[in-house]
């Protein structure tokens, strides 16, 4: 198949790269462009360790052609900490939010794209917000309450 | 997982280019919206098609407003975007309601209505409360455009009447002409990214008139009109919501999956049914739980 080049702004900088029509984004992003904090977890949309910002709203990039994002904005974690955690993300650590790590990349973003819009959100609201990024380890519970935190500071 | 197949892709710039690329292919083209059912497909070779034609440039697709006393939804618009207006929450308030339940908000800031439409799936969140609005879908071929009834939509599972040279361009909602309050109750096993094991729309109409669709408990999302015939027309009571419960059976026709069994989800149909009759009731009384609270 042909190749085409396709250029997008990843985390502030300007990117080209060639590639072809059935590429999907969350494996051009990690292997072609070496971003490599979204991960593939179950590759078809359900456990959201793929998230990225794609022009500003959080989509599975496992579920997105790398065609597709042709003149886009693509956020990823690297992209929320170029100056180092941010206030959600530290919470995160003081809550021990994490084991193995795996989804906090999804989760983070999940949760930054909840708090764009929603500054003090109800528990409930973040169980929703969060309700598409799987963990094993956790249990939910430190995650709800780091981001519960990182709103009252 | 890569996906296999090779195919060409097309981003046409408005629905004249969208029209004759589907024309040329010949069915062999599909159309990508959201694509958050497409790439799974295209990832597990369920689909393989020669082309796909991304119908998210093309501008005839984005609106979401009201024209001749009907809400128009773009082919485009996606979950998110339902959600966040205030046009659908207020007028729409069930649509609103099951939009909310669809997957999880990273699915609907992409997946969209029309797109949740063609993929056609028994458990398709966006079906029942189209089915109680008596929406209709309006497509786009090359010589006409059609209106198609809700109600003639879904032909079976993953089959709608939509023609392979056609596309979807807008769902239309009627304006609700009297006061109207409903509901949409789902039972998932979890809440986030999981497929309803029944769906369950509820339109109270002043006057005791009700519309009920169900989804997930048979080939095709539909209205449950012998429930409808016996309520109509009544004052809700309990003789008369036990009366609407023993139909329940008569009305759906759940199968056996991974998800749940068919004795399950009739069981529970018949509880969401009591729950979404009460809900809808008080909401219409405007009292009940707002709009979003679980029911289940």
């Amino acid at each position: 198949m042909t190749k085409t080049s396709i250029q997008l702004k990843l985390n502030g900088m300007q990117r080209r790269v060639d590639v072809e029509p059935n590429d999907v984004l969350i494996d051009v992003l990690r292997d072609k462009l070496g971003v490599k904090s979204p991960k593939v977890g179950c590759d078809r949309g359900d456990c959201g360790t793929c998230t990225v910002f794609l022009n500003g709203r959080t989509v599975r990039s496992c579920l997105v052609l790398a065609i597709e994002a042709d003149g886009c904005e693509i956020v990823t974690l690297e992209g929320i900490s170029k100056d180092g955690p941010t206030k959600l993300q530290k919470s995160f650590v003081d809550h021990s939010s994490f084991q193995c790590g795996f989804c906090a990349p999804g989760m983070v973003l999940a949760a930054t794209e909840l708090l764009q819009n929603n500054p003090h959100p109800q528990r409930e609201e973040i169980q929703e917000a969060i309700a598409g990024n799987l963990c094993r380890c956790t249990g939910y519970s430190p995650i709800i309450e780091a981001i519960e935190d990182a709103c009252k500071k | 997982m890569p996906i296999a197949t090779d195919f060409e892709y097309h981003k046409p710039k408005d629905l004249p280019e969208a029209v004759s690329l589907l024309a040329r292919y010949q069915g062999r083209a599909q159309l990508l919206a959201g694509g958050t059912d497409l790439i799974v497909w295209l990832k597990e070779g369920m689909k393989a098609p020669q082309a796909l034609i991304d119908v998210k440039g093309v501008p005839e697709l984005w609106h979401l407003d009201v024209k001749d006393d009907s809400l128009a939804i773009g082919a485009r618009v996606t979950f998110t975007e339902l959600i966040e207006s205030d046009l659908v929450k207020s007028r729409f308030p069930v649509l609103w309601e099951a939009s909310r339940t669809v997957a999880s908000c990273g699915v609907r800031n992409r997946a969209t209505l029309a797109g949740n439409l063609c993929s056609a799936v028994p458990s398709l969140d966006g079906a029942p409360a189209l089915l109680v609005h008596e929406a209709c879908v309006r497509t786009r071929g090359p010589v006409e455009e059609r209106e198609i009834p809700m109600s003639e939509w879904f032909t079976g599972p993953k089959r709608t009447a939509l023609l392979p040279d056609e596309l979807v361009t807008a769902v239309e909602l009627p304006l609700p002409k009297k006061k109207t309050a409903g509901c949409y109750v789902k039972l998932g096993r979890y809440r986030g990214e999981d497929l309803a094991q029944v769906g369950l729309a509820v339109l109270a109409e002043e006057g005791n008139v009700w519309k009920l669709a169900f989804c997930a408990v048979g080939p095709i999302a539909q209205r449950a009109e012998k429930i409808e015939a016996l309520l109509n027309g009544k004052r809700l009571s309990e003789a008369l919501i036990a009366k609407a419960k023993a139909l329940v059976a008569q009305s759906i026709s759940p199968i056996t999956d991974i998800r749940a069994s068919s004795e399950y989800r009739l069981h529970m149909a018949q509880v969401m049914l009591e729950r979404g009759l009460k809900t809808a009731a008080a909401r219409l009384a405007g009292k009940g739980p707002a709009y979003g609270a679980s029911i289940l």
